[in-house]
């Protein structure tokens, strides 16, 4: 395998790879969601049903990457393993001064799935991959929220 | 750590982040000849994957609303509908 595919055909594969990860994606979520409209009853509370909701979206995002990605792998342990599914936010006044490169990946890594674990080059693969995860299962949330109020 | 990696070029690296800029909503409105540096693009990689996270939380939010109040099995056909078309 050339190293080039490493890096310049991952672009033209990542979109193909897209195209059945949606498709899984939306399975996924849709039947998680009836499953929470139908156990859920008049005394569960809205947060719990809220963090059902959100803990399904990130499930079907890690399902529908499977095993094939660290950050699925790693988000997928966390949901096994029935952990909080929380992400650090960054304090609007900084503690330290940015000093450029270094800080920043710190802040990415703790950010992606799995990033502490990984060197700087899979962190960046890692994150693109993530961020199109992400917004695939934000745009269907959308999707699914504009046609049931519709 | 994979090892068998552990010659990476700057070459390799410019481009990973190049990727990352693509992925950038920015990106659009930004010429494509335009050159941000490396530090710029990682910072607004962590500010855009936060309002990804955010996002999940707030659609997450109206969506807890939206079951509370509908029943979402009438409307299957026409999420599926939806979904497909998008």
């Amino acid at each position: 395998m050339e190293s080039k595919s490493y890096t310049t055909g991952s672009r033209d594969n990542a979109n193909r790879n897209l195209e059945g990860s949606k498709t899984l994606m939306a399975s996924h979520f849709l039947r998680a969601l009836f499953r929470i409209q139908q156990t859920s009853t008049t005394r569960s509370s809205f947060a719990g049903r809220r963090r059902r909701i959100r803990r399904a979206a990130y499930a079907s995002m890690a399902y529908s990457a499977g095993t094939r990605r660290a950050w699925s792998r790693a988000l997928l342990r966390k949901l096994r393993s029935r952990a909080r599914l929380r992400f650090p936010r960054r304090l609007s006044r900084a503690a330290r001064p940015q000093r450029g490169d270094t800080d920043q990946a710190q802040v990415l890594r703790k950010l992606v799935p799995g990033g502490p674990g990984m060197d700087y080059c899979k962190l960046l693969e890692e994150t693109a991959d993530y961020i199109r995860c992400l917004t695939t299962q934000v745009r269907l949330m959308q999707t699914v929220m504009d046609s049931i109020s519709s | 750590m994979s090892s068998r990696r552990s010659r990476i070029s700057e070459e390799e690296i410019k481009e990973l982040i190049s990727n990352l800029q693509f992925l950038l909503p920015e990106s659009r409105r930004r010429q494509a000849a335009t050159r941000v540096s490396a530090a710029k693009l990682l910072k607004e990689t962590c500010n855009y994957i936060e309002s990804l996270h955010r996002e999940v939380d707030d659609l997450s939010d109206r969506l807890t609303e939206l079951l509370a109040t509908m029943d979402i099995t009438s409307a299957q056909a026409e999420i599926v509908r939806s979904l497909l078309r998008s």
